[in-house]
């Protein structure tokens, strides 16, 4: 350092620093295992523990699975061939292939139909799953693919999945001339939807009444229990008796002052089109049509539904309608509208305490007491509901928990900007809470997925059921166990691995931070 | 001060405030307050923290509610009516200091989400009307990466510019420099001046005293959810009336 310089100033960067490649890392298979393996006394005597559990199960799995007998009728048959050696009995899965896959009921010659819709749902799957990448037009085809597959899987006349979407597309045109006429139309328009509705409920209102008479009457006064829940249901039943005419006028009145703004007026009158149509339009003109051109496939009952199928079928339902249901719920729990948070709140907590197997045992008995014998709901469209709404109250509070991550300055960025509650949500907190909740929400999915097999216990026969029951009870195949269930493990696997890598996927995808 | 004297300040009425209280729970946060501002006025407010600056401006585009006492913007006076609010917020745009910019849109969909979606505009002039702002904030080149990729002084450019896209006839800024690193609060400060140049009305909470005596035409000074002083920028920080500005001055320009 020369003297002159360091009077005057500490130090002086002359040349600069260039820049150099990181240093490369010591590599090599032996530094490896040594660093990962053997790194200490302890990781060492660990390593040899997992190599010894690793190589004792291979031993035991692999000669069961190479000496594997596919081919034989009986599980006796098998052993006769194996004579005595290990080996695992395969031919269970050759013999019942068709039921594992779609249950002991389903019309063999019918197999093609479940084939083709779940070679379509994959297809139908690719535009919603992948819509970064598909032009949005695909969705078309994602939307019609449920009614498509209903027809598949039930058969029935085709004009029935048609007259619904027709229902459908007719009441999505219904709401949009009701939310842009004038404000002197729409209150005519109100005037009369509101008294329907009005009325409407009011005499629902009057049957519930006296249907809770009714019940009150049946529970008797034996024992102290029953006469309890019997004034219960009287005190509901005056209740309603006193309120359904003032609730029919305050929500028919409600519906007619609504008409400036317009929000409740069109939903409404949208949703009683819809009912409207589905309960006296949709029937008869099907079968009208089909009258005139049928296009007909051999009817199949939901209880011929069975095997992996059947999971499948629950699953791919079940997810895709407990999604939305789960974020509005979780919309309804943040609501500042005391009524509709304490429905949500209500709604979740309730389903969340009670175990899914209750939910269904309700849905094969209980709901049958509440609908008239034949008109009753479908038993798989009961299933589905109990299914959507328990694993709709768990997505719900994941995506709660994706709400509450948001900072409060994205709510406040959209307000500011102007945009109303319904475009802040879709825009601004919903793909944003959404993105935080997708772990959680594959989770509940994957969960769901694995209980559809719950339904084994209410005699539906997915392949858990198909297992227990008609293969392990046959005489051929008693008491089989790995095999079979080796391969329903597989099934799930592959389906709840692909989900699982689909979501990890969609997550870097969405990364926005750094890329 | 030479130059805040060249912009115009018309006689028309952009914001009036009167008497207006706000509480939190139990608590008083704003006390009787008046306030009238002519379109074309940059005021500066500054107190100290926790006196309820930040409350009276996002009071203003109904981001808190008010219990009592009236405000009127543009004309349109602020109630319960959500027409009113949307109409409103659409004519007042806001700049935040920690910028809320929405981090899953590129900078370029910040900037047109809600003029297609509020003002219905079409897409593609939407895109123009936001690259044009883009270019005055001097970010043009950046319009399609996502906030989480700029630095801090770029993203509240962005949001001035996405502000602007709305063409709003006031601005409110609440302390848009204060979550910058010091090289970074010319960049954003310099956009504002040019704004404050065009004539736009501006409420701005900030600390930075220089701007407020470059561009402010009015100086108020707030403490304990009241107005305690206000006046031009030059009798304000020359001549303080108060006890408590003359405090409040001491601590921020004395060091
Ligand atoms: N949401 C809220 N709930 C209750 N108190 C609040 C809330 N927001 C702000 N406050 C209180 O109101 C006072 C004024 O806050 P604020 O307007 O943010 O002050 P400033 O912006 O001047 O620092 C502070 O004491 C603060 O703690
Ligand atoms: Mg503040």
């Amino acid at each position: 350092m020369s003297d002159t310089q360091a009077q005057t100033v500490a130090f002086v960067r002359e040349t600069e620093i260039p820049p150099s490649p990181p240093p490369i890392r010591e590599a090599g298979a032996v530094k490896w295992v040594r660093e990962n393996l053997f790194s200490g006394w302890f990781n060492t005597i660990m390593t040899l523990v997992a190599l010894y559990i690793i190589l004792r199960i291979v031993i035991g799995v692999f000669p069961w699975f190479f000496n594997g007998v596919w081919d034989a009728g009986s599980i006796r048959e098998c052993r006769d061939i194996l004579e005595g050696a290990t080996g695992a009995c395969f031919a269970v899965l050759v013999d019942r292939w068709d039921h594992l896959l779609f249950g002991f009921n389903y019309p063999q010659d019918a197999y093609w139909r479940p084939t083709l819709a779940f070679v379509l749902l994959i297809l139908a799957a690719v535009p919603a799953l992948f819509y970064m990448y598909v032009p949005s037009k695909f969705l078309i085809g994602t939307a019609l693919y449920p009614f498509l597959a209903y027809w598949l899987l039930w058969g029935g006349t085709l004009w029935l999945p048609i007259a619904v979407l027709a229902a459908i597309i007719l009441t999505g045109v219904v709401f949009r001339l009701v939310e842009s006429m004038t404000v002197s139309t729409r209150t005519i328009v109100a005037g009369i939807v509101g008294l329907v509705a009005g009325v409407g409920l009011a005499y629902l209102l009057y049957l519930g009444a006296k249907e809770l008479w009714f019940i009150s009457t049946s529970i008797g006064t034996g024992g102290a229990f029953a006469g309890l829940m019997s004034l219960v249901f009287k005190a509901f039943s005056i209740f309603t008796y006193v309120f359904f005419i003032p609730m029919g006028i305050f929500v028919g009145y409600a519906i007619y002052q609504s008409a400036s703004d317009g929000g409740l007026v069109t939903l409404v009158t949208s949703l009683l089109a819809i009912a409207l149509m589905m309960l006296y339009a949709v029937g008869p003109v099907s079968g009208v049509l089909n009258g005139i051109i049928p296009i007909e496939l051999a009817a199949v009952e939901s209880r011929q539904m069975g095997g992996f199928m059947l999971c499948m079928m629950l699953g791919a339902v079940c997810v895709s309608l407990s999604i939305p249901l789960g974020i509005v719920l979780a919309l309804g729990r943040q609501s500042s509208m005391p009524l509709i948070k304490g429905v949500c709140i209500v709604f979740i907590e309730f389903v969340r305490g009670v175990p899914l197997i209750t939910l269904l045992f309700v849905a094969n008995v209980m709901l049958a007491y509440f609908f008239p014998p034949g008109s009753g709901l479908d038993l798989f469209l009961r299933v589905v509901i109990m299914i959507t709404m328990f694993s709709a109250a768990y997505i719900a509070e994941v995506i709660r928990g994706g709400l509450a991550a948001l900072p409060k300055g994205q709510y406040e960025a959209a307000d500011s900007l102007g945009l109303n509650y319904a475009q802040a949500t879709r825009l601004i907190i919903l793909p944003q809470a959404l993105k935080i909740s997708i772990p959680g929400i594959v989770n509940v999915a994957v969960g769901l997925f694995k209980d559809t097999t719950l339904v084994s216990v209410i005699s539906m026969f997915d392949i858990v059921g198909m297992i227990r029951g008609p293969i392990q009870q046959s005489t051929d195949w008693i008491s089989i166990y790995w095999e079979p269930y080796l391969f329903a493990a597989t099934c799930f696997f592959i389906v709840c691995y692909s989900i699982s890598q689909y979501s990890q996927w969609l997550e870097r995808q969405l990364q926005t931070d750094h890329h | 001060m030479a130059e805040a004297a060249q912009m115009q300040v018309s006689d028309e009425v952009a914001i009036t405030i009167q008497n207006m209280n706000k509480w939190y729970g139990t608590f008083h946060v704003l006390r009787d307050i008046d306030l009238t501002v002519q379109r074309g006025e940059r005021i500066v407010i500054c107190g100290p923290s926790g006196s309820g600056k930040s409350t009276l401006i996002r009071c203003i585009n109904a981001l808190e509610e008010h219990q009592a006492g009236s405000i009127e913007v543009d004309g349109t006076l602020l109630s319960s009516d959500l027409k009113n609010i949307d109409k409103i917020r659409s004519e007042v745009g806001m700049c935040f200091q920690h910028f809320n910019l929405f981090p899953h849109l590129t900078i370029l969909e910040n900037c047109t989400l809600a003029p297609i979606w509020v003002r219905k505009t079409p897409k593609k002039e939407a895109e123009e009307t936001a690259m044009h702002f883009l270019e005055k904030v001097k970010i043009p080149d950046q319009a399609s990466k996502y906030p989480g990729q700029l630095s801090g002084g770029q993203q509240q450019r962005v949001a001035i510019a996405r502000s602007l896209c709305m063409r709003p006839r006031i601005m409110l800024f609440d302390e848009p420099t204060s979550a910058l690193d010091p090289e970074m609060i010319k960049e954003v400060l310099d956009t504002m001046i040019e704004l404050a140049e065009e004539g736009m009305t501006m409420l701005c909470v900030t600390h930075e005293m220089g701007f407020a005596r470059q561009v402010a035409n009015r100086v108020i000074f707030m403490d304990a959810g009241q107005i305690v002083e206000q006046n031009e920028p030059e009798a304000f920080f020359n001549n303080p009336q108060s006890d408590r500005t003359k405090l409040f001055l001491s601590q921020i320009l004395g060091h």
